[in-house]
């Protein structure tokens, strides 16, 4: 399997991407991955939600707004929710929201969402890897004046 | 006006079964009506409707929750009962709806940009809505405005200028226009970094007043705001771009097919800026998605609160 060039370790500096993730499925998921040892890029930042349903798109217009520079959002396969339907809910919600972001002047492919299941640890592996290197590709997002300073963020991830 | 004079017959009749009737009175100047609630016949004299009568009266309806109450409503407005009917915020028996044929309200900034030469809109001794122009007499001069000229960019664009339901209705219907969305097929020309320098300088002049938050007829949060809410603190008082965009973000994904576009939103916006584009932007894309218009039907669940278990329209990422 091939991995994105910005394993840690590499040359490009890294940038920062949040994960939503779901706690049953996705969380699981990314989980299985660690446990497996599959090598992943390092620039995500990973939220754990009760579900994809809990996904208020506030959480990722405030990440997207304020510093950002890509967002995740994944949850159980639909008809595998833990709770039935929340990401049923997710999917019409987020796929609105995502389309709201070329009117902002944000690039729609700073935000994904999918779907990975507790025992889909490649899986995890190859969203992080293509997601990562999607925003790679994309480049550092335009920051707003007045949001808050993150530099110690940027510090912290070298 | 004779629907003026039908639509005072109506309240009147409507009187003793309500508790108010809301509808348009006399304003700050000549030039614009206000919000007016009538309990007592002799308020009806007063009352006006036409292009002056800008509000949305919809806005009064779940503060009166357990009252009865009439109401005087444009298309628009109209759109707005029936959306809060739709989410059971109000109850059915308790309105009852006069619908009249809107032939499009005034725009106050395109007035005032026109009456700027001669003086402020308050300084106006007389005015006249036409049935074709408005006439204003001014420092012992009289200007005569077209009425489509000052007419306001919602109503240029309005598919519904007649109630889409009511239990009485003053006059003929009127015909309306297609919604081609050209207002973001404009903004649309512009690259994405343009689009993002757009936003950022229309949203340094926000004030954060929330004009456009409590002017909106489907913001029902009130006193829970996520604005206002400390705890947790999704909005900081810092004075900054990101915060304010981040606002308005937020309003617009709280309308996702909810929002009427009645524009009361940017028509209460001191600053002039453009908030109904964020709206009507997700207007459309719930629109494609899921062929929901707000407003149209008090019983049809909105597209948002409901859901498929396959989305034929969604287009997933194939990774």
């Amino acid at each position: 399997m091939s991995v994105s060039s910005t394993v840690s370790g590499a040359a490009a500096p890294e940038l920062r991407i949040v994960g939503f993730l779901c706690n049953w499925c996705s969380y699981g998921g990314a989980d299985t991955a660690g446990v497996g040892r599959f090598i992943q890029p390092t620039d995500l930042r990973i939220i754990r939600l009760p579900c994809s349903g809990r996904t208020n798109p506030l959480f990722i217009a405030k990440a997207l707004l304020q510093g950002a520079d890509g967002v995740l959002v994944s949850g159980c396969h639909p008809r595998d929710c833990h709770y039935a339907e929340g990401n049923f809910y997710a999917r019409r919600r987020l796929e609105v929201f995502k389309q709201l972001l070329p009117v902002l002047g944000v690039d729609p492919r700073r935000f994904e969402y999918t779907w990975v299941s507790a025992s889909e640890g490649q899986r995890w592996q190859m969203v992080v890897s293509k997601f990562t290197e999607q925003i790679h590709s994309l480049g550092p997002a335009r920051r707003l004046p007045g949001a808050p300073e993150l530099e110690w963020l940027r510090e912290s991830a070298g | 006006m004779a629907v003026q004079e039908e639509l005072k017959k109506i309240i009147l009749g409507l009187l003793p079964q309500v508790d108010c009737v809301i509808g348009w009175g006399p304003g700050p100047d000549l030039l614009c009506a206000s919000p007016y609630f009538m309990r007592r016949p002799e308020e009806v004299d007063n009352f006006l409707a036409g292009p002056m009568a800008t509000q949305n009266t919809a806005l009064y309806l779940p503060e009166y929750k357990g009252k009865k109450v009439a109401l005087v409503v444009k298309g628009c407005d109209s759109r707005s009962v029936a959306q809060l009917l739709a989410e059971k915020l109000i109850a059915r028996e308790e309105v009852r709806i006069i619908g009249f044929p809107c032939a499009g309200v005034a725009d106050m900034g395109k007035i005032a940009a026109r009456l700027a030469p001669h003086g402020e809109p308050g300084e106006a001794e007389k005015a006249v809505y036409g049935e074709k122009e408005l006439r204003i007499t001014m420092a012992g001069r009289e200007l005569v405005l077209p009425l489509a000229e000052i007419k306001a960019d919602k109503c240029l664009r309005c598919a519904h200028p007649n109630a889409v339901f009511s239990d009485h209705f003053a006059g003929e219907k009127a015909a309306g226009n297609d919604d081609e969305f050209k207002d973001l097929a404009a903004l649309e020309t512009m690259s994405l970094e343009d689009r993002f320098s757009f936003w950022e300088k229309e949203m340094s002049r926000c004030v954060r007043c929330y004009a456009c938050r409590n002017a909106c007829p489907l913001c029902v949060c009130r006193d829970h705001c996520v604005a206002s809410s400390r705890d947790p603190h999704w909005l900081t008082q810092a004075d900054g771009v990101s915060d304010k965009l981040l606002f308005q973000v937020t309003h617009a994904l709280h309308l996702a097919g909810r929002c009427t576009g009645c524009g009361e939103c940017q028509r209460a916006c001191p600053a002039g800026i453009p908030v109904l584009l964020l709206k009507r932007a997700l207007s459309r894309a719930v629109e494609g998605l899921f062929g929901h218009s707000a407003g149209l039907d008090p019983e049809t669940r909105p597209p948002l609160l409901t859901f498929q278990v396959e989305e034929r329209t969604i287009k997933e990422k194939a990774w």
